[in-house]
């Protein structure tokens, strides 16, 4: 076969070679299968491959590419292991749900099936997307593909180290409060959480359903607006997807930043973010001066309290998410005495010890004689920080912060100290609590790590955040930086 | 229990034997929607089937699924609180009980918690105990979701059935403190009096098939007593299993005197729900409530809020049919007595085919006595709801008409009724197919002749037949003929008279 | 405020789950260690913020009355850890034929 593949060709190149049939989707698809085979073994990105479904997938798109019109149709990606497609085990990451098979399809899923794109697998993932480095997959832990010894974040990690190990051309990831983002910082890829709201949620086992959203991982910003043409549309069974068409996103990566006025918030460069981190996003931020765009200082006085803010209210939505397994009607089921007891063997059995934890902090926050002083004070706070965006957007377009405080942190560095651990959400969360757009991408490394940066946009104005992204990916060569997995 | 503790609380009693006490009876009431289908997917609602054949990942709470809200259950909670005289929370919003239990999918139940209920602060208006009329204070009317059924199979297992999940349902619950102006229910009566005002008012509205029997209408008194004239609430019980109305008068009367029972023997009333029990006519205690439930209520994420605007809410109120008592005081306007235009409401249906028929210009009165007495009698007989009958109104109003114009008679009619009731034909089809037509009954020919014999200015022709003259016989025969529009039976007639003439001899 | 071994193990009986009794030790250390962290908040004074529980400025989405078709009965039950071709089967069921609190 002429088709020449080193594993990082962009999803939009792979697009292109599809439609001058250079290549036919069944070859990219093997020539996926073909990587996973020689690099899973040390990233270990997924925990469920598809083989003949996603050959199935691409014989379909072969068998009629006119019908399947640009995109990435025939482009073989990958799930986080928390998006349902119909008979494909889908255990997010914990025992409780081994061997499940959901009778239905995620609203994305169907998106992506009907684009004539293809599903090569089900990436790890931290047990209901409850972390920030994957080590709480029931599983195993997938390696940073920059340094297999540190984490590649979480808790999309298998998304994001899939993408950036050059396993798969695009990956779908959730983020609940960072955890498309933070992976994705710590990957060297792009990533972007959408407006809560802009993809469906229908099908995503859900964390925190006030928080949650399905998002791209990619290896370019064009490749992320590939993805979300894909997979941003109204789906009548998710209540809280948004009615409006969305825009083609691809449009605005052609439109740079001059004028634009970007904000700097001072309160997300404070305590705990290191300095080659710090540098590397200042760095970032007058590239996209240099490019046109006008830098501001602002304050968002309130956002430090967002991750306690994030802390109380996730865990307590999970609480309730999660109270459904229950060894009845799916799922891990250990027999022991009345119902009562089954259940509760049940959950102690087949969750972890983070899910437990958070289940726990839920349930206490929810209950009567704390939901005031907890989930209540939470929510006002969350009032706050959302004022203090909307504050913040009357004076600029768009923000630049970092992503995560640090890079990659070392397999097993915060096992004992979870908080520390959660730390890392510090940036991401109050962007989460605000329902707001956000996008991480490459900016810089430190010790051979990526560092990520954050843009935030107001409600609904992912294209701005393409075009200021797009715009500092051509002016960098960060994206092209290959891990030597 | 330590027989130590059960005696100090027996050596304190706080009233004597004798203390009256009198009974504040709680309803709480969850009614099953008529919609199509349920209240979060277009899983069908209606009551049966297989189990498990009604069931999608919504309403089976698989992971990742969600919910989205049926726009005609919303409808039909807002006309119910409307039709119970609430107001409109018109910023609202579902939220989430939290609880275990293998017959709810999700761990938790969609519902509306306090004042997030979609209609509050209404009432509903009952004949008193003692005469008169009551406004039993409601506090509040909201939606939810129900929840799937458990199959008590012998053995060691439970079976559980998911179609019932996510049917919508209504509940509607009195006030425990009613505001000025406003009363409690304290009796039985009164108790039993609510839920067939309130099942009518739901039956009218057209939201719920208030079949009792079939769960559709479900009722949760709840009951404390207390001494008359005292201001505090006493411990209060709850009743599960009233599957009808005389159920309901009947759990919460032995549930009263059970508690007075307790107390005047020095006991203590533990909080607890009770089952009722048909069959002995007793409550038993099926778990108490020492460890109150935690619900960890919080706003459903999953779903958006509502918004009613006052013109929707006028627009719906103005579509609002006529309702239960509106009915009952216009067919009291109309003639009927207060017992029997109350009897005809309490159905919907029979009201419905009660209007019907006096449209036909029949006597009122006439018309309530065949709906309330053969036709009642019958339907109950035959178990068949009023609206499934054979007879109709039209039907009914014809027997009537010929009642009237003396093509029969009242006697006969019932015979020709209980046909039409069993045949579905038309009255005047069975009169004619038997002949009938031509007046052969003698009880009201002889009823004719009697008053025709009894009018003063015949008295000259009866007087010449007394004395003698048998020639004027013809003349009677001629009279009651004309007074039957020639249509008795001739012979008959004349034997009629000549017995009657002879016994005025 | 410090929680005790007691007080995580009533929360975590009303969540439903039978923790070890190492995992109560540790959980409470973790807890209190979060709590402390939930503390900051109460610095805010808050009194007059509405709370934000949903961040999308939509209301009344609904969908028409209309059955569509349920799953068949075999897909649904084919996840069940235990069920009889009908039914999915849960230890008897003691505490009444109605323990719903509807
Ligand atoms: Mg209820
Ligand atoms: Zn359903």
């Amino acid at each position: 076969m002429s088709f020449k593949y080193d594993g990082f060709m962009t999803a939009a190149e792979a697009s292109k070679a599809l439609a001058s049939r250079e290549v036919s989707s069944r070859e990219l698809t093997q020539a996926t299968l073909e990587r996973i085979a020689a690099v899973d073994s040390k990233v270990k990105s997924f925990l469920k491959i598809i083989e003949d479904q996603a050959l199935s997938q691409a014989d379909r798109f072969d068998a009629n590419p006119q019908s399947f019109p640009g995109g990435l149709a025939g482009v073989p990606g990958a799930l986080k292991d928390n998006i349902c497609m119909r008979g494909i085990e889908t255990t997010c990451g914990s025992l409780i749900l081994e061997g499940w098979q959901p009778p239905y399809d995620a609203g994305v899923v169907t998106q992506i099936q009907d684009s004539g794109s293809v599903v090569i697998g089900k990436t790890n993932l931290d047990e209901f997307a409850m972390g920030s480095s994957t080590e709480n997959s029931a599983y195993f832990t997938t390696c940073n593909p920059w340094n297999t010894r540190h984490v590649p974040g979480g808790s999309s990690g298998g998304s994001a180290a899939a993408v950036a190990a050059g396993e798969v051309f695009w990956a779908l990831g959730s983020d609940t409060g960072g955890s498309i983002r933070q992976p994705a910082a710590y990957c060297g890829v792009v990533g972007l959480k959408p407006t809560y709201g802009r993809v469906s949620r229908y099908g995503v086992i859900a964390y925190a359903s006030s928080l949650d959203q399905i998002g791209p991982l990619t290896r370019t910003v064009e490749d992320a607006a590939l993805v979300m043409n894909m997979i941003s549309a109204h789906d009548p069974k998710d209540s809280t997807s948004y009615p409006e068409a969305p825009p083609d996103y691809t449009k605005s990566l052609k439109r740079d930043v001059s004028g634009f006025t970007i904000g700097i918030p001072r309160e997300f460069f404070g305590q705990g973010i290191a300095d080659p981190v710090a540098q590397a996003v200042m760095d970032s931020a007058t590239v996209l001066e240099r490019s046109g765009a006008r830098l501001i200082d602002v304050s968002t006085p309130n956002v430090g309290y967002g991750l306690p803010c994030y802390y109380i209210l996730a865990p307590a939505e999970a609480s309730s998410n999660l109270a459904r397994y229950d060894g009845v009607r799916y799922g891990m089921r250990v027999e022991a005495g009345d119902h009562a007891e089954m259940f509760r063997q049940t959950r102690e059995r087949g969750f972890g010890a983070e899910v437990k934890q958070r289940i726990v902090i839920g349930t206490y926050v929810l209950s009567a004689g704390y939901y005031d002083a907890f989930y209540l004070k939470a929510q006002q706070v969350r009032t706050l920080l959302s004022r203090d965006f909307e504050q913040v957007f009357s004076q600029c377009d768009l923000l630049i912060t970092p992503t995560v405080p640090t890079t990659a942190f070392a397999i097993g560095e915060h096992i004992d100290d979870p908080f520390q651990m959660k730390l890392s959400d510090v940036c991401t969360s109050p962007v989460n609590l605000a329902g707001l757009p956000a996008m991480s991408v490459p900016c810089g490394f430190s010790d051979g790590l990526p560092i990520g940066m954050q843009l935030i946009a107001p409600a609904f104005a992912e294209e701005r955040i393409f075009q200021a992204a797009y715009t500092f990916e051509q002016a960098t060569d960060y994206h092209k930086a290959r891990p030597s997995i | 229990m330590s027989s130590e503790s059960a005696l100090s609380e027996k050596a304190t009693p706080r009233e004597s034997a004798n203390t009256p006490y009198e009974a504040i009876i709680g309803m709480e009431v969850h009614a099953e929607l008529l919609t199509n289908s349920k209240l979060f997917c277009g899983c069908s609602a209606e009551f049966g089937g297989e189990p498990n054949t009604r069931c999608c990942p919504v309403c089976l709470g698989l992971p990742g699924a969600l919910p989205v809200i049926n726009e005609r259950a919303v409808e039909f909670v807002l006309k119910a609180a409307l039709a119970l005289n609430c107001q409109i929370s018109r910023d609202t919003y579902f939220h989430r009980k939290n609880y275990f239990y293998p017959d709810l999918p999700k761990a938790y139940q969609v519902s509306q918690y306090g004042d997030s209920a979609i209609g509050i602060y209404g009432w509903i208006e009952i004949d008193g105990e003692n005469g008169g009329s009551k406004k039993i204070g409601i506090r509040r009317v909201h939606l939810e979701e129900d929840t799937g059924k458990l199959i008590h199979a012998t053995g060691t297992t439970s079976e559980v059935d998911y179609n019932r999940s996510s049917v919508p349902l209504m509940e509607i619950v009195t006030e425990h403190h009613p505001r000025p102006g406003f009363d409690q229910i304290k009796t039985a009566g009164e108790a039993r009096d609510y839920i067939t005002k309130l099942r009518a008012i739901l039956t009218y509205l057209g939201v719920c098939d208030g079949k009792m029997e079939e769960g559709s209408l479900r009722c949760e008194p709840n009951i404390s007593v207390r001494p008359v004239g005292s201001e505090d609430y006493g411990t209060k019980t709850e009743i599960k299993n009233l599957n009808s109305f005389r159920a309901v008068s009947r759990g919460v009367e032995y549930e009263v005197e059970r508690q007075i029972d307790v107390l005047r023997n020095g006991g203590r009333i533990v909080q607890e729900t009770r089952r009722w029990d048909e069959e002995s006519a007793t409550t038993a205690s099926m778990r108490s409530k020492e460890m109150e439930q935690e619900y960890r209520y919080f706003p459903e994420p999953d779903l958006l809020p509502f918004h009613f605007d006052d013109e929707q809410i006028e627009q719906l109120r103005a579509s609002l049919p006529e309702m239960p008592l509106a009915r009952r005081q216009r067919f009291v306007d109309m003639g009927v007595s207060e017992t029997d235009a109350e009897t005809l409401i309490e159905d919907k249906a029979v009201s419905e085919f009660f209007d019907a028929a006096v449209s036909h210009a029949v006597d009122v009165r006439t018309v309530t006595n065949w709906v309330l007495g053969d036709f009642m009698k019958l339907l109950n007989q035959h178990g068949v709801p009023i609206n499934q009958s054979k007879v109709t109104p039209g039907a009914l109003a014809e027997l009537i008409g010929l009642i009237e114009d003396k093509t029969i008679s009242g006697k006969l009619a019932k015979g020709v009724f209980e046909e039409m009731f069993n045949s579905g034909k038309s009255p005047r089809e069975i009169v004619e197919a038997s002949g009938q037509t031509q007046i052969s009954d003698t009880d009201f020919i002889r009823e004719e002749i009697v008053r025709i014999l009894s009018e003063p200015r015949n008295q000259p022709q009866l007087q010449k037949y007394l004395a003698g003259n048998d020639k004027v016989l013809g003349f009677f025969v001629g009279q009651t003929m004309q007074a039957t529009s020639g249509r008795a039976n001739p012979q008959i007639v004349n034997e009629l008279l000549k017995e009657e003439m002879e016994k005025l001899r | 405020m410090k929680l005790t071994v007691e007080e995580v193990t009533a929360v975590a009986n009303l969540a439903c789950l039978a923790l070890e009794e190492d995992e109560k030790e540790r959980l409470t250390g973790h807890l209190n260690q979060i709590l402390e962290h939930f503390a900051e908040l109460q610095k805010l004074d808050t009194s007059d913020v509405e709370p934000t529980d949903r961040v999308l400025p939509m209301v009344n989405v609904y969908r028409a009355d209309e059955v569509k078709p349920s799953l068949p009965r075999e897909e649904i039950l084919a996840a069940g850890p235990l069920t009889n071709y009908e039914a999915f089967i849960v230890p008897r069921v003691v505490d009444s034929s109605d323990g719903k609190s509807a």
